[in-house]
């Protein structure tokens, strides 16, 4: 199911403002790679380029190249709702739908992409939370909102809800950022069990949970404000944390800014 | 932290000025006192109509209409108008809330304030200042001496309809834009089209505010008299066809008892008033459980 991802020259842009500047790397298959680097460098932007939802916000375009195995993604024949159905996200607050149930939830991407028969539905369902570690906790309550879960479990049924869908590449944007600690921990758990099946990537700005969930670390680094985000460098993650090739790297590792 | 708990701080922190007591008791009182006022003209209202409009509240005069009854006669009721309004109300809405949704669902979600959303916003505005007076005077107008059409429920459902959209609009564009993006964002990354995210996800999180802003507006052209004066024109009698011929309509009948010096009229008249004010109420408080039951939980 994973595919590899190929980025060539991309840039992308909010309006006038020149968010990152020729971006090129390789993310590969059934592997976590994580994105690292101060606020603003465009860690996010990047990520959002991945499945075609920076040119959601009025104003933003991309330029450049992503090829998902041999697909571009940004080919004029292709359909951004297509590429997402592919390409699935988690993001940094938990956001399930407030009007829907848990079950309902889980089930929302394919009740509207037109999947309806019940049984693969009930399938798909108790799959996907199980896959998120979620399934024990709320079995007995698929009915109830999914509003009502704490933020630790509604971040993992989003997380449910990206895989029902089955997609090919996760996009994870600081998917712990708003959680405690057990709850982050139970959150890499997962991530370490969903790299067997998916190509992974994941923003953060935890240099620990970098370092114990990632294969590859990228980092990002911006001039200044106002300036472009830029891809310092990207390498194994034992490499970047131990001996990264740049200096910028390290200084931002060992926390001398940043 | 410990300093916090010796003596002289802990004094410190204890005490509130006289002063700010004063104000604070001061604005209180204010504040009370202005929501005093604001209800004394409330349950003054209900207080009046009640204790007028009860005595006639009979099954007569809800089965009854006005058809050979003169204003000094007893008896009679508000069939006709009850009929009358309650048809073209739903008229007006079955026409006003869909072109009014749809245009709020434009605004918000696809107009992004471009050119055509700026100038649709700008007639909306413009729209919810006219005087109900003009909306009857444009579809007498139009309708009734332009397109040679007769007086009908139909033509009052018109000019309600043009009364209705603005408010509904703008109602229903304030509830949508608080829909948080997140939502939206949660659902493209599923590969969710984007109308399916509206149809699926935005207005269902909406839906209970959207009820109250529809049901604020058809409470408030339920009680325009002017415009239906000059479309659905007078009679005494049950036309349950809206489509053709004068119709009654409760504001219409209390308009007219009113005017009639008759004690007998007059009462009608408060009856009347009671009627449509629970009729209102009864509507809103349906709304209310539908939405409540679709409404979004926890958060």
């Amino acid at each position: 199911m994973a595919k590899r991802i190929e980025v060539s020259g991309l840039h992308a842009y909010y309006g006038g403002v020149h968010a990152i500047e020729d971006i090129s790397m390789t993310i590969e298959p059934r592997s976590v790679t994580a994105f690292i680097g101060p606020s603003g460098c465009g860690k996010s932007t990047f990520l959002r380029t991945l499945n075609r939802m920076h040119e959601v916000i009025p104003g933003a375009r991309v330029e450049g190249k992503v090829m998902l195995d041999d697909e571009d993604l940004y080919a004029s024949s292709v359909d951004p709702v297509a590429v997402r159905r592919v390409v699935g996200m988690v993001f940094q607050r938990p956001n399930p739908f407030p009007t829907m149930s848990i079950y309902d939830n889980v089930a929302a991407g394919l009740k509207l992409n037109g999947v309806r028969r019940k049984s693969q539905l009930d399938e798909i369902v108790e799959e996907s939370l199980q896959g998120a570690n979620l399934w024990n906790e709320v079995k007995d309550r698929l009915g109830k909102p999914g509003a009502g879960l704490s933020g630790g479990q509604q971040q993992r049924l989003c997380i449910a809800r990206a895989i029902a869908v089955q997609p090919q590449v996760m996009l994870m944007d600081e998917p712990c950022s708003a959680l405690d600690p057990i709850s982050t921990l139970a959150i890499e758990d997962l991530i370490g069990k969903l790299k067997s099946q998916y190509t992974i990537v994941i923003v953060t700005h935890n240099m620990q949970q970098a370092a114990r969930v990632s294969d590859r670390t990228a980092f990002f680094n911006i001039a200044g404000t106002g300036q472009p985000g830029k891809l310092i460098e990207i390498d194994d993650t034992s490499k970047i944390f131990t001996n990264p090739e740049q200096k910028a790297t390290e200084d931002y590792i060992t926390g001398r800014f940043g | 932290m410990s300093s916090l708990t010796t003596p002289s701080r802990a004094a410190s922190l204890g005490s509130v000025s006289l002063g700010r007591k004063i104000k604070d008791r001061a604005v209180q009182g204010l504040v009370y006192l202005a929501f005093a006022l604001a209800l004394i003209p409330l349950v003054s209202v209900l207080w009046t109509v009640v204790g007028n409009g009860a005595k006639r509240l009979d099954a007569d005069f809800l089965n009854h209409s006005m058809n050979g009854v003169s204003g000094r006669d007893t008896g009679g009721g508000a069939y006709h108008a009850i009929i009358g309004t309650l048809e073209q109300v739903a008229i007006a809405s079955l026409i006003a809330v869909p072109i009014a949704v749809l245009t709020a669902i434009y605004l918000v979600e696809y107009g992004a304030n471009g050119r055509l959303a700026r100038v649709v916003s700008f007639f909306v505005d413009v729209m919810t200042g006219i005087p109900s007076i003009v909306a009857g005077l444009f579809v007498l107008a139009l309708w009734l001496l332009t397109l040679d059409f007769g007086f009908s429920g139909l033509a009052g459902a018109l000019s309600l309809t043009i009364l209705m959209i603005p408010t509904v609009v703008r109602a229903t564009e304030e509830m949508l834009k608080l829909v948080p993006n997140e939502l939206r964002e949660a659902s493209y990354a599923l590969g969710v089209p984007r109308w399916r995210t509206i149809l699926f996800v935005v207005v269902p999180t909406a839906l209970t505010g959207m009820i109250t802003g529809i049901m604020l507006a058809v409470a408030r052209v339920m009680g325009e008299t002017a415009p239906l004066l000059l479309t659905i024109f007078f009679t005494k009698a049950i036309n349950t066809d809206p489509l053709s011929g004068p119709q009654g309509s409760l504001p219409t009948f209390i308009w007219e008892q009113a005017k009639d010096p008759s004690q007998n009229s007059i009462d009608r008249a408060w009856t009347g008033a009671l009627v449509l004010i629970l009729i209102i109420m009864l509507l809103n408080l349906v709304a209310r459980i539908i939405a409540g039951r679709r409404a979004p939980t926890g958060r």
